[in-house]
This record gives C-alpha cells, sequence and structure tokens, in this order.
C-alpha cells in the first residue's frame, strides 16, 4: 500500500491544487499564495473545473511553499505570491505546467516535474505519513475519502477488544516514541486491570532538537492519531483520552480542536460511538515548555498540572499512571498506524521492514543534507540509503562527516557506520539510539566536541533536578567539554568524561540522566582524535571552536567577489579594489563562519 | 492590580473551577491575557483552584513558558536546535542579541521586544529558525536579521529586503 493508492486524487472530475500550509511552507507565505491562487482562478472562470485545497506538511518542507496540481501530480516547489498568476493561466488555463518552478534533482541536476517521480518520494514507504500532504487536514470528508474511520469502524462493529488487542500483538508494532517496548503487550496489560477509570494518553512532547514528524503528522493528519486512540480506548477499556501537545506546536493544537469537533459531529467522538454504545471522549493539553515531560511519568503528573518530575518504576503506568489509574501511553506515530493495523491485519504490518522492528520508521532528516525533510521508510534500510538516495547526499555535494541520531540521548555515528541498518537494536548496538527519529547530517565544518557540549547544555539545562547523578552530572560534564572548547583541556579530560559518563548512566532516575551521556560517548568513541587536537594541541579541526580559531583570506584563491563582504554581519571583511582579494579584520572578526558558508572558492582560511 | 485586571482575571478563571489537574491551562490563559503572572494573579488562582501559592509558584518555575515579570510586546525566540545549531544558529543568536542590545531572557528597556531562545520549534528543514509573535523565519543569516529588524523599525512588518 502506498501514499498514492490512499489518497483521494480524482475529485468528482475537478482538478485539485494542493498547497501546502505546514508551518514550514506557511513561514515562507503559502496562505496568501492559497489565496492569490483562488483569486486568480476565480478571474480566469475556472472556478466549475478547478479546487484550491488546504494540506498539512508534505515533509519537504525545505523546498516549501510546496503547491501540487493533481490528477497529474505535478509538483511545483518554491512557490512565491506572484507565481500564482502563472500557474493558473499556463497550467490550469493551457496545460502548460510551468517548467522553472519544477523540482530539481541536486545529484543529476534535471528537472523532476511529477512527484511520484521525485526520489525523496520514491524512495519511501508512507504509513504514518500517508495522508500528509493529501487531503486537507480541517476537514473531515476529506479523511473519511481516505479511508479514514473504518479502522475503528471495524474495531467496534466486527471485532472484540480482546480481537483488536490480538491484531495489535500480531503486528509486534514497538513504541514509536524510542524505546520500542511492544504495543500489543502494553495494552494486554491495560486492558487485564480490574481498576477503573482507564485512561488513554497521546505523547505529543516532541521535545527532542531536530525532530518535528510528531508535529508535522498532526497538523497534516490529525484525525489518524485520534482513531488509532479511540480503538485503542475501546480495547482496554477506556472512555477517556489526552492528547498532550508541545506548547511551541500552536499550528497542531489548533488543527486538532478542529478535528476533535468535526469527530464529535460525526459520532466518531462522544456518546454511543457509531451506535454501538461505546464512549470515549479526547481532551488536549499543552505542555509548558519542558523537555522531561517526554518522559512517560513526567508527562502524566504535567496532565496533572503538577512539576513534571519523573518517579521511580516500576510501577509503570500501564498499572499507576494518570492519576495513580491504569494508562496506555503511546507516541503520536504508533497510535497513527493502528488504523491501518485493524483494517489490514497486524500480519500485513508485521511483514514490512525487519523482523524484530517491523513497520516503518519516520525520520526528520536535517542539518547539512541536500533534501531536508521528513521521510519514511521500512525498518531496516541503511543509513547510507536514507542520506545519500533519499536525501541526496549533503548540501553542495560536501564530505559526509556523522549523522546524529535520537536527539540529546542519542548519539553520532561516522562515515564507516553508514551501511548500518536502521532499528531499535542495530541502532543501540552502534551507540545511538532511535529515539523519536531525529537524524542530523553533519560535514566537516562541524566540531564533534562542540556537538558534545551542545547537547549537554541541553539535558543540562532540562534536567529536572530531582536525582543527584543527573543534576550534578550533566553539569558537571558540561564543566569539562567547555574547558576543552575553550582550549583549557587537560590531560585525562577525556577518561574524566567517559568515568563520569558511565556513573550517570548507572545511577540516574529516569531516561534522560541515563541516556545524557550519550553524546558525549559517541563522539569520544569515534571522533577521539578531535577531543585530542583540542586538549594536546589546542586547535578545532572543524574551525568552530571560537577560541581556539583565526580567520583569514587565502589570496591566492580569492577572487575579490565580495560575496563575504556583503554577508559580513560586522563589517569586518573590506573589498580594498575590484577583484582583488579581500582584506579581513580579525579584530572585528566574530568567528560566526558566514563567510565561509557563502564563499564560492573556499577562499577562507580557519587556523 | 487594578479593576479592570481583577475584573479579567475572575473572567478567565471562571470555567476552570471545580475542574480537575487544570493548573498549567489557568496559567497559560491567565498569561495569554496578562502577558506574564504576577504576584496577586498566582494569589487568586490559588484562591479559586484551592492550591496554595507556593505550588502554583513551583509549577511555575518549572516550566520554560511561564513568566513573573512584565515581558515586551514582541516576543523574538531564537531556536537552539540541532539542525539550528549545526547551521549556523548560534550566529544568528549573536547577531540578534548585538541588533536589540539584550542577551537571552531580557527585554529592550522601551519593552518593545523580549528575547529568548527555545530547545527546538520543530522547523528543524527551515533551519537556522527564529519566531517573532507568531511569524516564523526560516533559512536566517546574520545579515538577514539586520535586515528584518530594520524592516521593522522602519514600520514595514517583516519584509526584510
Amino acid at each position: 500500500m502506498s501514499q498514492h493508492e490512499s489518497s483521494p486524487k480524482t475529485n468528482g472530475g475537478k482538478r485539485t491544487v494542493l498547497v501546502c500550509q505546514g508551518t514550514g511552507c506557511c513561514s515562507s507565505k503559502s496562505p496568501q499564495i492559497t489565496e492569490a491562487l483562488r483569486k486568480e482562478i476565480e478571474a480566469q472562470g475556472l472556478s466549475g473545473n478547478v479546487e484550491v485545497k488546504l494540506t498539512g506538511c508534505h515533509g519537504f518542507c525545505e523546498r516549501g511553499p510546496i503547491v501540487i496540481v493533481e490528477p497529474e501530480g505535478i509538483f511545483y516547489c518554491g512557490v512565491k505570491i506572484k507565481d500564482a498568476s502563472e500557474i493558473v493561466q499556463s497550467h490550469l488555463r493551457d496545460h502548460k505546467p510551468v517548467e522553472r518552478l519544477f523540482y530539481k534533482d541536486p545529484t543529476t541536476k534535471q528537472a523532476v516535474p511529477r512527484y511520484a517521480d521525485i526520489k525523496f518520494y520514491k524512495e519511501q514507504q508512507r504509513l504514518v505519513l500517508r495522508n500528509c500532504g493529501h487531503i486537507n487536514p480541517e476537514n473531515i470528508d476529506d479523511y473519511i475519502a481516505a479511508g479514514g474511520y473504518q479502522g475503528l469502524a471495524k474495531a467496534l462493529k466486527e471485532m472484540t477488544p480482546d480481537q483488536v488487542i490480538e491484531q495489535v500483538t500480531i503486528s509486534n508494532l514497538r513504541g514509536r516514541g524510542g524505546a520500542g517496548f511492544p504495543t500489543g503487550k502494553k495494552w494486554t496489560e491495560a486492558r487485564r486491570s480490574k481498576r477503573t477509570p482507564k485512561y488513554v494518553v497521546c505523547n505529543a512532547d516532541e521535545g527532542d532538537p531536530g525532530a518535528f514528524m510528531d508535529r508535522s503528522t498532526l497538523e497534516a493528519d490529525p484525525h489518524t492519531v485520534m482513531e488509532g486512540m479511540i480503538i485503542c480506548g475501546y480495547a482496554i477499556g477506556s472512555s477517556e483520552g489526552y492528547i498532550y501537545v508541545r506548547a511551541e506546536y500552536p499550528l497542531a493544537v489548533k488543527r486538532l480542536r478542529i478535528a476533535i469537533k468535526q469527530a464529535e459531529e460525526r459520532g466518531f467522538l462522544g456518546k454511543n460511538i457509531l451506535g454501538t454504545g461505546f464512549n470515549f471522549t479526547l481532551e488536549i493539553r499543552e505542555g509548558a515548555g519542558a523537555f522531561v515531560c517526554g518522559e512517560g511519568s513526567a508527562l502524566m503528573y504535567s496532565i496533572e498540572g503538577r512539576r513534571g518530575m519523573p518517579r521511580v518504576k516500576p510501577p509503570r503506568s500501564v498499572e499507576s499512571g494518570l492519576w495513580g489509574m491504569p494508562t496506555v501511553l503511546n507516541n503520536v506515530k504508533s497510535f497513527a498506524v493502528i488504523p491501518l493495523i485493524i483494517l489490514n491485519g497486524g500480519k500485513w504490518f508485521a511483514s514490512i521492514g525487519s523482523p524484530n522492528s517491523p513497520g516503518t520508521a519516520v525520520f526528520a532528516l536535517t542539518g547539512k543534507i541536500a533534501n531536508s525533510g521528513l521521510v519514511e521508510v521500512p525498518m531496516g534500510a541503511t543509513l547510507r540509503h536514507i542520506i545519500f538516495d533519499i536525501g541526496g547526499g549533503l548540501q553542495g555535494g560536501k564530505e559526509f562527516k556523522a549523522v546524529q541520531t535520537g536527539g540529546p540521548s542519542g548519539g553520532c555515528l561516522p562515515a564507516s557506520q553508514l551501511d548500518l541498518p536502521v532499528d531499535f537494536d542495530s541502532l543501540g548496538k552502534a551507540g545511538a539510539i532511535m529515539g523519536s527519529g531525529g537524524m542530523v547530517v553533519m560535514d566537516k565544518r562541524t566540531c564533534m566536541v562542540d556537538v558534545a557540549r551542545f547537547f549537554l547544555s541541553f539535558t543540562q539545562d532540562e534536567s529536572c533536578g530531582k536525582c543527584n547523578p543527573c543534576r550534578i552530572g550533566t553539569e558537571l560534564l558540561l564543566r569539562v567539554l567547555e574547558r576543552i572548547t575553550r582550549g583549557e583541556g587537560k590531560p585525562g579530560d577525556i577518561e574524566l568524561l567517559e568515568d563520569w559518563a558511565q556513573t550517570i548512566i548507572k545511577t540516574s532516575l529516569c531516561g534522560l540522566g541515563r541516556s545524557a551521556p550519550n553524546p558525549v560517548l559517541s563522539t569520544i568513541r569515534y571522533f577521539r582524535d578531535e577531543y585530542e587536537a583540542h586538549i594536546n594541541e589546542k586547535r578545532c579541526p572543524a574551525g568552530v571552536c571560537k577560541a581556539l580559531v583565526t580567520f583569514g583570506v587565502d589570496e591566492e584563491k580569492c577572487k575579490g567577489c565580495g560575496l563575504c563582504v556583503k554577508n559580513c554581519p560586522v563589517g569586518a571583511i573590506t573589498l580594498i579594489e575590484k577583484k582583488k582579494p579581500v582584506k579581513l579584520d580579525p579584530e572585528k572578526c566574530i568567528k560566526c563562519g558566514t563567510c565561509i558558508e557563502n564563499c564560492r572558492f573556499d577562499a577562507i582560511i580557519v587556523r | 492590580m487594578d479593576v479592570a485586571t481583577q475584573s479579567k482575571l475572575q473572567e478567565v478563571l471562571a470555567p476552570f473551577k471545580g475542574k480537575k489537574g487544570v493548573t498549567i491551562a489557568v496559567l497559560q490563559k491567565v498569561q495569554a491575557e496578562l502577558g506574564y503572572l504576577p504576584r496577586e494573579a498566582i494569589e487568586e488562582i490559588g484562591r479559586t483552584l484551592k492550591i496554595s501559592p507556593s505550588e502554583i509558584y513551583g509549577v511555575i518555575t518549572f516550566y520554560a513558558q511561564f513568566r513573573t515579570t512584565p515581558r515586551g510586546r514582541h516576543i523574538v525566540r531564537v531556536c537552539r536546535g540541532t539542525a539550528c545549531h549545526v547551521r549556523g544558529g548560534a550566529a544568528v543568536l549573536d547577531q540578534v542579541k548585538r541588533e536589540l542590545g539584550i542577551e537571552e531572557n531580557e527585554s529592550t528597556p522601551d519593552l518593545e521586544y523580549t528575547l529568548e531562545t527555545v530547545a527546538c520549534i520543530g522547523a528543524c528543514a527551515l533551519a537556522p529558525a527564529m519566531v517573532i509573535d507568531e511569524d516564523t523565519f526560516g533559512q536566517m543569516t546574520p545579515g538577514k536579521v539586520t535586515d528584518l529588524f530594520e524592516s521593522r523599525r522602519k514600520g514595514k512588518g517583516n519584509e526584510p529586503a
């Protein structure tokens, strides 16, 4: 099953213009583009034959704003407001697609008119993201037309709660929040509990910096997550659900509110759902900015309106969760595939991906990558396939240095690990984790010691402070890393970091502390030479750590184009004479690296 | 608190009376209305929800979103996420600091701007990114930061040249 089969492409003979209105495309004015398209279509007298529809995220945010014309599947990217009239007149009226807005493959440099042919999409298998970018998330009819709520109808009308759980167990779906706990097992235990009321909670507190698939899913297809939650409620015997969303995701919250209201009106939520006597309500709870609230017990305290501090486990949340009652907590992506598992059967899902980690994995591919965006592939795909075949390799064809997976709890993997199959188990063995699916690609301009320092400053800041190993340990690690990046590292610092890291891992209360040292350990494991260069030679090979570098101009390479002069934020570079090497004033230079990013001749030297 | 603020606060609190687990939602509502959480408001919330002000204060200080001092009319939030970091987010933050003449979590003397950083706004494909109030700006550079604030100073809104 692919994304295309499930999407309502034909629209009663009408053509459809889909305009992405995810957070990314909205920031580049897609709502105004939608308006401009509508106006022009009316002006051209095409309103009877063409419908303009807003959609959620296509997952290709960097090329936004994205406009797709169906049924031909023509894909336009980087669309501006002024392009609207040309799209309408040339494409919709005269049937000549606007070639200059086609996507150009970064490797072959060729224009690709149809999205189905774009490698970024072609190589993906979209289950979680199946409707994203193809339906209007603010219109329940679109979701229903794409097969929505059929899974719920099947579960409620044709299956017993035990049969639902049986299918989820057969599917061997493992929790998409990152830890990979078997969903079927969780649901079974919750069902077995005699205590009521029970709760269903969706974890949409996507706190990992570098991950945005949950946000995109909620913005683009909120109903699929809700449908999964209602099915879960039926299976475990719960009639109350909560969606815990980050406060930083206002658009996701807005679309969820609309979706909940529409589902209530249609009888998919509320009392006597689909006439079966089953009741279920859903409430949104907005987080207030605390990374640790992604941890299960902390999240539930936060829903209760308290400080989100994790507690000792057991008891686990299926025994004592929200308000001390049995609670199933699953991630957005886990709930999103539930309707498909019910419709197609657990066996179907188990046949996708690798045997121990079936299904697909969604990654947010970002950093120094050519095609930034959301990627969904069967579990077990290699890092190389994801980064080079789908991601199109590095920006500007630069050399790959490392990929960071799993956010602040994850690790950095070097080129030697590119053929690693990506699933829960393999990543763990290599010193990284699946986590929430962030995948940040780095080139030689990324300093690995600085990356470790960056993550530790994050976890130190976000440590809730309840247990000493995490509160004090992350602070100690951070101090040493800061010292090293300032050029004040001492022999023995690497061993000190490793020693403390092990203590923190062994003794911290929750997952935040236990995984906080991972970025340090994995960078030491694969990039020890960079630590040594900082400590022993007081040198930052990547030219990032400001205390250790000075910027200069290679007079042989510099062509005097003046691009760096124009872009320098502090006016530290001056053009003495046209086509002659520029002068860089080290006194004024703030070492921000803007000149390096802009130089086409590799003429900025970092020593 | 003046009478108008007091009555506004009552209006915001009314729908939450007698409900469980609404502390965070109440604080979010009150902050959205008043801009921050003054001491008098915290005490009033305590009376309404039947929770001690110290417990509420504990919740306020735990979450990054809440403020107990007034903020500027416009909130500038620079993303510190990983994708932004490897694509030069630090230089963007530095430039915003220079433009506004303030550090993180400070406000300009005229209370026009407050500068905050955020762990990740989830606009990673647009890295480095920043947000002013509700508007997201992607693929920022120090130069674009200067243009953006210059345009705002000239009253042209968010239309960097």
